[in-house]
């Protein structure tokens, strides 16, 4: 084979090196910018379960423009067999299933053993699904990463559903 | 650009990957044929016999994920092919010279191992939550691993660093499989206890030190790893565990005193080393005066680096071309220095184009990681993440003199059986995480578990073996009830 036609070769595999990273940068097209999405949305306005998550730790949760309310100072069951029953809110956090060990033992045949858990950050409570076979709800919404409650959302937990109360 | 609705079901984009495949498998093979044209070999059946084994692995591998993680993500098994098959050619045309001989085949078999190893952790594992049950397992296997090569008998010394471990003439470096398994393991630990180390602690000024106790485990596990390493003498390994440490638990709890922590523990043990360990003493003069006449004249002198450098600066922008350049001047010029090759081969447009390749597939791991819904997974990803990045990053910097250099390979390129194992491996277990990130989820209807009537007690060891926590199905499967399961199986 001829040098110059060696010499095109040898070009031509660096140019599709090129092409390959350029149209995998091409096809990625949205992808990387998920993250962003993610910040700028307001969290309860759009279905969780659809949309990839890029914020991992509560502390990045925002909630965009909203005014800090009252602390939450009770925790109180509004429906299902406890219904009635009040705790106090600490500093410590809270978990919520049928297991024993938990602080809120659910006696609701539909909740897992370790269901779900409410834990303090900053002035906020949080709630974060811990892996439960039917799923912790937040209002109407299906929790797929811990969300801030505020107080008089309802926190559907099978047949349970408790409420913040200040 | 394709808009690609989010909010609708995510596509599997699997059509995607088969076409950047095609452009990857071009690559690897038109570099090695390159080879032999331009070495005036003859291109005879054994080219299109090799060539054909990386097109049938790869398309195996792609039709495994076709199967059974459809929805992984499309990018990374173009890139890793794409490294792969230049690695083979590169190596390929070292072996015209007089150094090295038959190492190109070699190669080739230990990455089809490699890949079928990967397409069965992929096929068995499915879903990579299960790994966290491993969690202390993992543990206990890396010790093993790590602690292999110094048993007598089984290790073996080879140029200072005492990694590997010869069993019936195979000779094999468990140190690398080791990567997998303390990334395993930090993730699963961090996982489980990641509340109690970000909210216990004590302050002292901006920073939030977390209490001693919650980190035992994690410190002990680290300084094994340490321990054994410097007693290998493997100090880009070192570096590398450490590393890994360091990255997972900062991303684990969002804490820049982690960062803080490690900088500071990496500079004590700079100066411990340059000390008391002469192997690194050697290195650091290697870095800081590498054109001294008597370091570039000793034994484990400044050769290597200083005619990598040359090799590097005579690629110049465009290479000379593969095989027309002498990259066997520089010692281990197709493993450890096997950048340089291409640097000079390839020049900068090559070689940078690698980097960016790198580049990309750290983000796709890190986008796995995002992307998926668990603390373990998003912990495994990262810290599978920082082992690329990190060996990239010791390995180039090592090269180019940013870094003192140190024994560590540039992952899918370098000959080197284990570490192309442990990297495909890793490539395997992102995928999975990637699945898991960008399937679909289907909410099935509520279960009566434990109660009256309940069911689930038919097959509680259905929904426990596939480590699902959420009634997530597959999206063929959905209409079929989910798996049941028992209210405790949860989680620990």
């Amino acid at each position: 084979m001829s040098e110059l036609a060696i010499t095109v070769l040898q070009f031509g595999l660096l140019l599709l090196l090129w092409i390959l990273i350029l149209s995998i940068i091409a096809a990625q097209g949205r992808d990387m910018m998920v993250s962003k999405r993610a910040r700028t949305r307001a969290p309860r306005n759009e279905a969780p379960a659809s949309a990839p998550e890029a914020e991992s730790t509560p502390a990045t949760v925002h909630h965009s423009g909203k005014t800090p309310r009252p602390r939450p100072r009770r925790l109180v069951i509004s429906e299902g067999p406890l219904v009635g029953t009040e705790i106090e809110l600490g500093s410590i956090p809270i978990m919520l299933g049928r297991a024993q060990e938990c602080t809120v033992v659910l006696d609701d045949d539909y909740s897992s053993g370790k269901h779900a858990r409410l834990f303090p950050q900053g002035s906020r409570w949080f709630l974060e699904d811990l892996g439960s076979t039917n799923g912790t709800w937040l209002g109407d919404e299906q929790l797929t990463r811990a969300s801030t409650v505020e107080p008089g959302d309802r926190i559907r937990i099978g047949k349970t559903v408790l409420e913040l109360r200040t | 650009m394709k808009s690609q609705d989010h909010d609708a079901h995510p596509k599997p984009r699997r059509n995607i990957e088969l076409l950047l495949l095609l452009i990857a498998l071009t690559i690897g093979i038109g570099a090695q044929v390159l080879v032999g044209l331009n070495l005036e070999d003859t291109i005879d059946q054994r080219y299109w016999t090799e060539g054909g084994v990386q097109v049938a692995l790869a398309l195996a591998f792609h039709i495994a994920l076709r199967l059974r993680a459809k929805y992984a993500d499309p990018f990374i098994l173009p890139i890793v092919v794409t490294l792969n098959g230049l690695g083979i050619a590169m190596i390929h045309r070292l072996d015209f010279t007089n150094q090295y001989d038959g190492v190109a085949d070699r190669q080739l078999m230990w990455t089809a191992v490699s890949m079928v190893a990967a397409i069965a952790l992929l096929v068995l594992l499915r879903d990579h939550r299960r790994l966290r049950q491993l969690t202390y397992i993992s543990l206990a296997v890396s010790v093993l691993l790590l602690f292999l090569p110094i048993v007598p008998g089984l290790g073996q010394d080879i140029q200072g660093a005492q990694v590997w471990v010869t069993i019936g003439g195979m000779s094999f470096q468990p140190g690398e499989l080791a990567k997998i398994t303390l990334g395993i393991f930090f993730a699963g630990f961090l996982a489980n206890n990641r509340d109690l180390i970000l909210l216990a602690g004590r302050k002292v000024g901006p920073l939030t030190f977390p209490r001693l106790q919650d980190l035992g485990p994690l410190f002990l596990a680290w300084l094994i790893a340490l321990g054994v390493l410097i007693v290998q003498n493997d100090l880009g390994n070192a570096l590398m565990f450490f590393g890994l440490f360091v990255a997972v638990i900062y991303v684990a709890t969002s804490r820049i005193s982690w960062v803080a922590i490690g900088v500071a523990f990496v500079a004590v043990g700079a100066v411990l080393a340059y000390q008391f360990v002469w192997h690194a003493r050697n290195r650091f003069d290697i870095w800081l005066h590498p054109f001294d006449d008597e370091i570039y004249d000793q034994l484990y002198g400044s050769h290597q680096l200083v005619q990598g450098l040359f090799g590097l600066a005579h690629g110049g922008l465009t290479g000379t071309g593969l095989g027309s350049g002498s990259p066997q001047i520089v010692a281990l010029a197709n493993s450890d220095m096997i950048i340089v090759a291409f640097g000079e081969e390839l020049g900068f447009l090559g070689l940078s184009a690698m980097l960016v390749l790198y580049l990309i597939l750290f983000s796709r791991y890190m986008r796995a990681g995002l992307g998926t819904r668990d603390h373990f997974g998003k912990l495994l990803a990262v810290g599978l993440a920082m082992v690329l990045v990190l060996q990239v990053f010791v390995v180039v910097g090592g090269i180019t003199r940013v870094i003192p250099m140190s024994g560590l390979v540039s992952p899918f390129l370098a000959a080197g059986g284990s570490a192309l194992l442990a990297n495909w491996l890793i490539v395997a277990i992102v995928l999975l995480i990637s699945h898991a990130a960008r399937r679909p989820i289907v909410v099935g209807p509520m279960l009566n578990t434990t109660g009256e009537g309940a069911s689930g007690t038919e097959d509680p060891l259905r929904g426990r073996n596939t480590g699902e926590q959420d009634p997530v199905n597959e999206s063929q499967g959905s209409a079929t009830a989910p798996a049941l399961k028992e209210g405790e199986s949860f989680r620990e």
